[in-house]
């Protein structure tokens, strides 16, 4: 099919958009504020949904921030007149798959803002009915979210009986809504709830957050408490305890690994992030057990892709701006240094390189400091004849300003006009004033990353930007994502999205793009 | 002496935000023995200039220059002086470096609780070795000294030609023959104040090596800050927010527009067929950055020759202050302060910009005490006529100096020379 200008800038926004989906938190960052950010993400979220709102809810599909994915399922459930039949049912179904694979607080706080934007349609209910119905434990939700389970219940006049407990439907009623109605829970959290008031043995059962009140209550001393607890917490939980209390401890003797987290089974970026949270001697007295859990989690995200990458040249940015913000603390670096330990497991064995703008060469040791010289670090990395070079940066090229794009134009035009190298440009940075985040050259593709579990998949898409890619093929790949993501349904995909690419587009927002003479037609 | 020499410090590339452009200054290697800290002064700084006459002035920090060249002592940020809550020896012996011995310690009394008081009493005052620094021996010479960053250079300024008229001719009144230019005042703006320089601060990525900074308003010097190490830098960075920048600078930084970048750009021509050629031409934009910075940006400000004058000998170190030819006619000037070594390397470089209205007094000054505060000879020497340098001189503020009835008498007839 002839490609028009029309179906070229749906390209371009749709990828913009994708993005800013994946990196936008409306967080504070290096250079802009947290007003900025929510107000350039509401902007575009505005933008995207009414013009290609089949593409803004098939990215539900795709590795979105959990931020975003609540933006888009409000979006699209306060709008649903802009949709059809149709489409309303392959909305309905990427909402109930990405409801399921979000943290329950999140979708608890998606249900206030429901409420608070006076969203109460059939088509939510139902939704909302659904997904409550696939929680394990109700009693456990209304103990732990209980104004979120609450406030969802009164005003989406939801059945509480679907969980598991039989009787539990009338006894979780009156736990939220009537407290002092029994005397005693049939369901064993809600009594412990009951009896944590006055009975300090009660606090052991219930969920770290909510024994946390109880615990300052009764006058428990904070170490003590700590250790009872130790098995209710949740992963995370005890991640972030753990460190206090290895200080209170006997600093030096508490080394026991026995106490600590099992590390190697964390998630590989949030794993980078804890690594750099430590102090430097920390980091180097633990250097062995450390570098092993990075190597495991890098090894399990890579998974089948394995030392499949060929020769790997990466230049990494560990200048001052990827110290983040007071919110998102180190964020691009943590970023970075898991890309690195990603990239290792990628690349052919022996045949990974690594640049940190810096200079260091201790992956385990970087610190945000310094400029950002990318054009030289990128000449180093191009030194290497690699296959394939990764930029992570933030796209703050500064030292000098602008080198960085040169290098790869000339590089690109008249060094390596075959090709033999692909170049990738991930950002884990959102400019707000840019709508996306910051380019480094227009001929080298660049994609928003958070996690660095995503990388391959955000090379995969990076590739859309690289060339003249229509939408047709764009979406092409959208459906393919969506059919792995709502495996229950394979029939699940927006109408005419195969066939006439911009037919649907014409019934709806889209219009604007449909006056513009369209070249080559 | 009358150039700045800035020999040593390597330009690197400039970073922009907004209206502010901030190019970093980089040492290959430290100066030794001399480092500057930081002193946080907490509460108000008060001069008894007179009986009943207090010059009382609020000091967001103060620099201590250490040229004992003891390396063992890092970058003393947060030395707190304090109103004496705080107990520990170090802060006994701070304080008492500070305050005048002889100022028994009842009279602070007087203040209210809330206003702590300190009393500065010279611009430059010499710290013994071992107080506030760690283990030296006390009766060792005295190799620190502190002062506060711009009060030299703007003293300087300020009391150009203070004394008034040196004859009394009978055109000025009896309060400028008397007290001279007393009260002279100058306005001046805090950095926070500058609109986008605390951002452009806050995300500058500070260079390896860095020992100072030039900062561009709407691309015009707004001042220049130099310290003798990198560590130094590190610390004081922040205080470049607080420092005094010229009202100029301010109406430069809220009336300008973005400044462009300075981006590289690479031709791409026959000469590129290799990596080697790639980075070749990749060098040479730092280096044509460097040098275009050198001679489009700065080169007012090095090439200008100025006054200046010794005020501190430290070691083999001098602190000096500057004063501009005052020059008319829209060229860039600045006051400052620096200390140099003795082959004249600069160490410490501290600039403030003056605006057009503070050039003209300081150049209407000069000319007056130059021809003896003869208004007729200093119209003369100026090529314009008596009524025109009454008219001059008002606008400058210098009304109240002349008398209004000798002058409205001579004023109209042709100057005569007496």
């Amino acid at each position: 099919m002839a490609e028009t200008f029309s179906d070229l800038i749906a390209a371009e926004d749709v990828l913009l958009f994708v993005n800013a989906a994946v990196t936008a938190t409306g967080q504070r960052e290096f250079h802009s504020g947290a007003h900025a950010q929510r107000l350039s993400l509401v902007f575009l979220h505005e933008y995207v949904r009414v013009n290609y709102r089949p593409v803004y809810a098939a990215s539900l599909a795709l590795d979105i921030n959990d931020h975003n994915a609540v933006l888009i399922i409000e979006g699209l459930l306060r709008t649903p007149r802009e949709a059809g039949p149709e489409e309303k049912r392959v909305e309905g179904r990427l909402i109930a798959r990405r409801l399921a694979m979000l943290p329950p607080q999140r979708v608890y706080r998606l249900f206030r803002g429901l409420r608070a934007a006076g969203v109460g349609n059939r088509r939510t209910r139902a939704i909302l009915r659904e997904w409550l119905a696939t929680r394990p434990d109700l009693g456990h939700d209304a103990v732990k979210y209980r104004n979120g389970l609450k406030s969802a219940a009164r005003h989406f006049h939801l059945p509480l009986a679907s969980g598991p407990p039989a009787a539990g439907t009338a006894e979780l009623g009156d736990f939220l809504f009537e407290p002092g109605r029994r005397g005693r829970y049939a369901h064993k959290l809600l009594d412990a709830y009951r009896r944590a008031h006055f009975e300090q043995g009660a606090l052991h059962e219930l969920p770290f957050t909510v024994a946390e009140g109880f615990a300052v209550k009764h006058g428990i001393p904070r170490r003590a408490f700590l250790e009872r607890m130790e098995p209710r917490m949740t992963r995370l939980e005890r991640l972030r305890t753990q460190r206090s209390a290895l200080a209170r401890s006997d600093a030096g003797t508490g080394d026991d690994p026995g106490v600590r987290t099992d590390l190697t089974v964390m998630p590989l970026t949030r794993l980078a992030l804890y690594v750099l949270s430590l102090a430097m001697d920390e980091r180097t007295r633990r250097r062995a057990e450390l570098t092993r859990a990075l190597r495991t989690a890098a090894r399990r995200a890579a998974g089948p892709y394995t030392g499949t990458w060929g020769r790997v040249a990466a230049v990494l940015d560990d200048s001052y701006s990827s110290s983040g913000s007071g919110e998102k603390r180190r964020r691009p670096l943590a970023t970075a240094l898991a890309c690195h330990f990603l990239l290792d497991a990628l690349a052919a064995p022996g045949s990974y390189t690594p640049l940190w703008t810096s200079g260091s060469t201790d992956p385990l040791l970087v610190r945000p400091y310094g400029p950002t010289p990318l054009g030289l670090r990128i000449l180093d990395a191009l030194d290497q004849a690699p296959d394939r070079l990764v930029i992570v940066s933030d796209g703050w090229d500064n030292a000098p300003p602008g080198l960085a794009g040169e290098v790869l134009r000339v590089w690109r035009t008249r060094l390596d006009r075959e090709g033999r190298t692909s170049a990738v440009h991930l950002n884990p940075v959102y400019d707000a004033d840019g709508f996306d985040v910051r380019r480094l050259a227009p001929g080298v593709p660049t994609a928003g990353i958070r996690d660095a579990e995503d990388l391959p998949a955000l090379v995969e898409i990076a590739q859309f930007a690289e060339g003249r890619t229509g939408l047709a093929e764009l979406r092409a790949y959208l459906d393919r994502r969506i059919e792995r993501f709502v495996e229950d349904d394979p029939f699940c995909r927006f109408p005419g999205a195969n066939t006439a690419p911009s037919a649907d587009r014409g019934t709806r927002g889209a219009s604007t793009h449909d006056e513009l003479p369209p070249e080559g037609r | 002496m009358t150039r700045l020499d800035l020999t040593g410090l390597i330009t690197r590339p400039a970073q922009v935000w907004g209206g502010v452009r901030l190019v970093p200054l980089v040492r290959a290697e430290p100066l030794p023995g001399l480092r500057l800290h930081r002193r946080i002064y907490e509460g108000y700084g008060q001069v008894q200039v007179g009986p009943d006459t207090h010059y009382v002035s609020y000091v967001p920090h103060g620099f201590i220059a250490d040229w004992s060249g003891d390396g063992g002592q890092g970058a003393a940020y947060g030395t707190q002086l304090d109103d004496g809550n705080r107990p520990g020896p170090r802060d006994r012996l701070d304080r008492r470096d500070q305050s005048d011995p002889r100022d028994p310690p009842g009279r602070r009394d007087r203040c209210p609780d809330a206003v702590p008081v300190r009393r500065h009493h010279r611009m430059v005052k010499r710290a013994k070795a071992g107080k506030g620094g760690r283990g030296l021996s006390r009766s060792a010479a005295a190799t620190r000294c502190r002062f506060l960053p711009l009060h030299l250079a703007l003293e300087g300024y300020l009391s150009l030609h203070f004394g008034g008229p040196s004859i009394a001719w009978d055109e000025w009144s009896q309060k400028a023959v008397r007290q001279g230019l007393s009260p002279r005042a100058e306005a001046a703006c805090l950095g926070l104040a500058v609109r986008g320089l605390a951002d452009a601060l806050r995300v500058f990525e500070i260079h390896p090596g860095q020992c100072g900074m030039m900062v561009y308003t709407a691309d015009s010097l707004a001042a220049a800050f130099v310290v003798p190490h990198p560590d130094d830098y590190r610390t004081l960075h922040p205080t470049l927010v607080e420092d005094l920048y010229g009202e100029l600078v301010h109406q430069y930084a809220f009336f300008g527009a973005p400044v462009a970048e300075f981006e590289a750009r690479i031709r791409d021509g026959r000469h590129l067929e290799t990596l080697a050629d790639l980075r070749a031409a990749a060098r040479a934009q730092e280096r044509a950055w460097s040098e275009t910075h050198e001679a489009v940006l700065t080169r007012q400000f090095l090439s200008t020759s100025h006054s200046f004058e010794r005020v501190y000998r430290m070691g083999s170190y001098e602190l000096h202050r500057f004063l501009p030819p005052f020059n008319r006619g829209g060229q860039e000037q600045h006051i400052g302060e620096l200390i140099n070594d003795h082959k004249g390397r600069t160490a410490y470089l501290k600039t403030f910009r003056l605006s057009d209205a503070q050039v003209r007094r300081g150049h209407l000054l000069t000319r007056l005490a130059a021809h003896d505060w003869h208004l007729g000879r200093t119209a003369d020497a100026l090529g314009a006529t008596y009524d025109e340098l009454v008219r001059r001189i008002r606008a400058a503020g210098f009304d109240s100096l002349l008398n209004a009835h000798a002058v409205a008498r001579r004023s109209g007839a042709p100057s005569v020379s007496e």
